[in-house]
């Protein structure tokens, strides 16, 4: 409960930020504080120095581009790290263009996570009960990160290496999100929370681009019932080229619990693995008949 | 109580206070932050306590190297189990209820010889700040020899695993009986049909929401200890420590409880980190704080419940109940708490007649030490688990018999004209209408229409279930006498003083010690009824051993029936002195004044009148009193029940089970509780509403694990916890009203009641949900997952 000692800068610019990261052994970012926090407290993780960034201007911008301004060589959405979860679930941008980020970001947390916790601080930690991870992978999105040595683009399948382990490096700052987008594509998120903590117990991320009557590209992605979010191939696989049907959708779903290893699965007090894996089948039957308009009440 | 805004129904407020849903006047204070918390109160030179924990369930502990923390900037002294030996206090954290045969090992303030629970107190930091004091305790090298441990109360028993403590090899505090054992084998064996159910109670963490804290400042001038602390009962913290644990007269101690967030039991008991803070301070000379982070409220906190029971019941074709026999091992932890040996002894044995006339019952509880936190009584103590227990025999029995169980129920109540009733579990109920809040119930729910309703939806493939149960609570336990057989080392009364000034303002000072029941409000009520006063001209003080004369303090549902009782007894002497200066100052006889709305006036001449206040004045002036008569308006109380109060009702849940995923959805959940007279509706239902909270969290979320290392694997919020309000349905909340005909003021008591109610009612609405999958019972928690596997087969 009592935070190990350590010193705190604010940032005034990302390059401040990178030099102030720069200058302090071990120095970790900190943005909303609503993820790193909870874990200093309980000793889990204990930085000797903060770098906050929670002040910088600029950095929580939601746009669309396009491929005519050049920005990222494509129709897609722009999302700045700092926006908060709150920012994202209410985007109407969002809301449209990615609907799986904007169903994750409206089912995260409380109200006051939603206010404090920003997606960059999200994906970059990588726990893995987390919602947005999902979205990401489903939206084939990624992160766009800055580091003295210049700036790179790390993809979502890149970027989820294990629990809290993620391919954001220690001296890089994750400024921002692109996520491309589809006219013809839908997407969704579907969440069971974990009664005790309120994170995914098992959260399905699906991105689907239909002509209504056969699906012609699936992604489909889970966190929070594995130990790292990742993207599901089988029911992907399955999806493609497949009419949109009740019974396509349930062939599809019986994929999910069975392409990943057992292991893959996180088994605790309130769930084993084997409970999870069969939830996930449940779930992504679920979202896919939510995102494609199949009726499943009678299920 | 559905009606609980008629706040103002009383604005006149010199009488009426009574019933009425006065708002609570605590609540301003404490929401705008004015309330004192223990960790709010500083004093100059205050310094901080750590304590170092020990991670092993079961090790001796072979050295505990301090010199490095010693050495650390900002701390102060570290101590260790042997320095506390070395200082000559009496060093004992004593149990206060013993049980024929019970072993009663040494319990220490700081380990000397061996770590029993993960958790246990091993030294002591003491720093200028918390962060110096916590960083100090990583400092510390301690070395343990691990032994093998056991954390379930029946392996403790039968396996042969090193004991806990020496002094029991196998084991076993107690070995408790209740009942007659041969009628009851007589009734099995007369009975049509005999059937049973296996169940385990899992352990409860308290979770209020204060962690403990204590502030203890040692006068050395005057040698006298005081100490701020969350405390439910101020006045036996001072007798426990005194006597057993720092060898100090009462009268150099002073236990102060100010605003205490919270207990739920947990906060009744001595533990060792009061007392070791206070003793730090002593050796000090100067004063020490101490707060529990909650990961220590996880590990420390007595946790409740942790109960192994094979309970049968014998019932006829026609749905007579002959006979009930139960057999339970009951998890003590591993040393005995305060009441950890009453609690699932008589306070759980006793109550197992339920609301029933049953003929023949017989309880036997084995006791057992296991290497786990102290178990102890949680909200409900003892009657929620034997109230469980019925409550799940009479259902098996249903099934059994293919019998309504409401209806099996309704055969089997004790009925209104056969009060006071004894059981054949050793207690006297005082009275009760029990068809009565079952009815109203069921009517809420439409039992019969709802029945049909889930025999369509299972038709469609959906589960409906319908949980009813029945509840009875033996609260404020009493009369003293009693409470000493049955091993108690206190009493049952409470104690209070009711007191005018001279200005006609009146202050209460209550033995009682409030931790958010809203005793400030109900107490002025109760007083201002019986001196006909506004709410407004009554303060309440409670908390501070030094300004209170006496006191029990706050559990078993004891607070309004034994400490109100107390109040409404002392205003009525203060009333009936006043009522003797009245008449002696407008010379006419005691008998021809009335007394209303605070006004003594001659009967046929209303106009020849003193009011209460006035006559206050008169009463310190001390000029014009009757011959004889003492100066002063105030009278101190000690209230001894003559028995129980006994609430009652019925809870009724509706759920939705969903077999593919084992989700349970709540629909509704109807409370009908009869608590007596109602002091204050409101708060009436703000406490069944926090109680159903309570026992829907036990049904459905909580339950405390070990893991193999027999580390708690439960150990913070996101692992265990309670439900959240989103997690809740809309409680719909109705009374009846069934005065207690020996309590003064007619009430029962509410506080304990939904949660011994909440926990039956949900488990039964599951598994009636789960009829045609054919299962009789779930263990709590019941999770999804426990649903999808207890379906998996018929699915
Ligand atoms: C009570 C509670 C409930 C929650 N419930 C949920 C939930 O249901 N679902 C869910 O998904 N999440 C939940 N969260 C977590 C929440 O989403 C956090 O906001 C998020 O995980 C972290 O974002 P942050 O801005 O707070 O990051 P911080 O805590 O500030 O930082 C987290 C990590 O990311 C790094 N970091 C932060 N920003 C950047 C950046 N721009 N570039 C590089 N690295 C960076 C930090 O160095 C740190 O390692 C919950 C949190 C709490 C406290």
């Amino acid at each position: 409960m009592y935070t190990n000692d350590f010193d705190y800068y604010r940032a005034d610019s990302v390059d401040d930020a990178l030099a102030l990261l720069g200058d302090h052994d071990g120095a970790e970012l900190v943005a909303g504080a609503h993820g790193l926090l909870p874990r200093m407290k309980t000793g889990e993780e204990s930085p000797p120095a903060l770098v906050d960034i929670s002040q910088l201007s600029g950095l929580a911008a939601i746009e669309e581009t396009d491929g005519s301004s050049g920005d990222s060589g494509g129709d897609g959405v722009s999302i700045g790290a700092l926006a908060t979860h709150t920012d994202i679930a209410n985007s109407e941008i969002v809301r449209q263009r990615a609907t799986a980020l904007a169903d994750a970001a409206a089912e995260l947390g409380d109200p006051q996570v939603r206010n404090g916790g920003t997606i960059g601080g999200n994906l970059a930690h990588g726990d893995a009960r987390s919602d947005p991870p999902a979205a990401l992978l489903a939206l084939d999105g990624s992160l766009v990160a800055r580091s003295a040595g210049g700036e790179r683009t790390i993809d979502a399948t890149d970027l989820f290496e294990g629990p809290f382990e993620t391919a954001v490096s220690s001296d890089e700052i994750v400024t921002g999100i692109r996520i491309p987008t589809a006219d013809d594509a839908v997407s969704g998120y579907y969440k069971r929370r974990n009664p005790l903590s309120g994170y995914a117990m098992v959260g399905v991320g699906v991105w689907l681009r239909t002509d209504g009557e056969t699906v012609q590209e699936a992604r489909v992605a889970v966190t929070g019932a594995t130990t790292t979010p990742t993207r599901l191939p089988g029911v992907e696989d399955e999806l493609e080229g497949a009419a949109v049907t009740e019974e396509a959708i349930t062939a599809a779903a019986a994929q999910a619990g069975t392409t990943l290893p057992d292991e893959a699965f996180v088994s605790d007090v309130q769930a084993s693995a084997e409970y999870r894996a069969h939830l996930l089948t449940v779930d992504t039957e679920r979202v896919l008949g939510e995102v494609l308009d199949v009726d499943y009440s009678s299920h | 109580m559905s009606d609980a805004d008629g706040a103002d129904s009383n604005d006149d407020g010199s009488s009426g206070a009574f019933g009425a849903a006065i708002e609570r006047g605590e609540d301003v204070p404490l929401l705008t932050g004015d309330g004192q918390y223990t960790d709010d109160i500083s004093l100059p030179g205050t310094t901080h306590l750590a304590i170092r924990r020990s991670d092993h369930a079961h090790a001796r502990l072979e050295s505990v190297d301090t010199s490095a923390a010693e050495a650390m900037d900002g701390v102060v002294a570290v101590f260790t189990g042997e320095d506390v030996v070395e200082s000559g206090v009496p060093n004992t954290i004593p149990t206060a209820w013993d049980l024929p045969g019970l072993v009663q090992p040494q319990y220490r303030m700081l380990a000397t010889d061996k770590v029993r629970h993960e958790g246990t107190a091993v030294a002591a930091v003491v720093a200028e700040t918390p962060h110096a004091a916590h960083d100090a305790l990583e400092r510390i090298s301690v070395e343990y020899e691990p032994l093998e441990h056991v954390t379930d109360p029946v392996e403790a028993v039968e396996r042969d695993v090193p004991p806990v403590h020496d002094e029991a090899e196998d084991n076993v505090a107690f070995d408790f009986e209740l009942g007659d054992s041969d009628a009851t084998d007589e009734a099995f064996a007369d009975a049509d049909r005999v059937t049973s159910v296996d169940l385990r109670q899992p352990r409860i963490i308290p979770n209020a929401m204060e962690p403990r804290a204590a502030l203890a400042d040692w006068e050395e001038t005057t040698e006298k200890l005081r100490l701020w602390m969350t405390s439910q009962n101020p006045h036996l913290h001072r007798m426990l420590l005194s006597a057993g644990t720092l060898g100090l007269p009462e009268n150099r101690i002073q236990v102060i409880a100010p605003e205490v967030g919270g207990g739920f039991g947990s906060k009744i008991y001595h533990y060792p980190d009061e007392a070791v803070t206070a003793w730090c301070s002593m050796q000090l000379g100067r004063p020490v704080k101490w707060q529990a982070t909650r990961s220590e409220s996880y590990l420390t906190d007595c946790h409740g419940r942790d109960h192994v029971t094979t309970g049968e019941i014998a019932l006829d074709d026609d749905g007579t109940i002959r006979g009930v026999r139960v057999e339970t091992h009951a998890g003590l932890g591993a040393q005995l708490s305060q009441f950890g040996t009453a609690t699932p002894s008589y306070l759980y044995a006793t109550i197992l007649s339920g609301q029933y006339a049953i003929p023949a019952i017989h309880c036997r509880v084995v006791g057992a030490f296991t290497n786990t936190t102290p178990v102890d009584a949680y909200r409900g103590a003892g009657r929620a688990e034997g109230i469980y227990v019925i409550e799940r025999l009479v259902d098996v029995g249903a099934r059994e018999l293919e019998m309504d169980p409401a209806e099996l129920r309704r055969r089997n109540l004790i009925q209104p004209d056969e009060f006071p009733f004894e059981t054949a579990a050793a207690l006297v109920y005082d009275s009760g209408e029990y068809e009565r809040a079952m009815d109203v119930a069921l009517e809420h729910v439409d039992y019969d229409e709802l029945r049909e309703r889930q025999d369509e939806l299972r038709e469609e493939g959906r589960y409906l279930g319908i949980g009813v149960a029945n509840f009875v609570e033996s609260a404020g336990l009493s009369p003293s006498g009693l409470a000493g057989d049955l091993g108690a080392q206190a009493g049952g009364w409470e104690s209070s003083i009711v007191r005018f000034d001279s200005t006609g303002s009146v202050t209460i000072l209550a033995g009682t010690a409030d931790q958010g029941q809203g005793h400030r409000t109900t107490y002025a009520q109760i007083a201002a009824e019986e001196l006909g006063l506004s709410v407004d001209d009554i303060d309440v003080v409670e908390g501070d051993t030094d300004r209170i004369p006496q006191g029990m303090g706050t559990y078993g549902s004891r607070s309004a029936s034994v400490g109100g009782g107390s109040i409404a007894r002392g205003a009525r002497e203060v009333r009936e002195k006043a009522r003797r200066i009245a008449a002696h100052q407008l010379e006419t006889p005691v008998d021809d004044l009335e007394f209303e709305d605070g006004e003594f006036h001659v009967t046929g001449a209303p106009d020849r009148s003193l009011h209460i206040q006035t006559i206050a004045h008169e009463a310190y002036l001390g000029h014009d009193l009757p011959e004889g008569m003492d100066p002063g308006l105030e009278e101190t109380n000690f209230y001894d029940p003559e028995n129980f109060t006994y609430p009652f009702g019925t809870h009724v849940a509706v759920v939705e089970v969903e077999p593919e995923t084992g989700e349970i959805e709540i629909e509704r959940y109807v409370a009908v509780d009869d608590c007596g007279e109602i002091i204050n509706p409101m708060i009436v239902e703000g406490q069944v509403h926090g109680g159903i909270a309570q026992g829907i969290g036990a049904a459905l979320y909580e339950g405390a694990a070990y893991d193999d290392e027999g580390h708690l694997e439960t150990r913070r919020m996101d692992e265990y916890a309670v439900p959240h309000s989103t997690q809740l349905p809309e409680f719909e909340t109705d009374s009846t009203v069934t005065p207690s005909p020996h309590n003064p003021i007619g009430v029962k008591g509410v506080g304990e009641s939904a949660t011994i109610a909440a926990t039956p009612t949900m488990v039964s609405a599951v598994v009636d949900a789960l009829e045609p999958f054919d299962v009789d019972h779930l263990d709590m928690p019941i999770t999804p997952e426990s649903v999808w596997r207890a379906t998996e087969g018929d699915r």
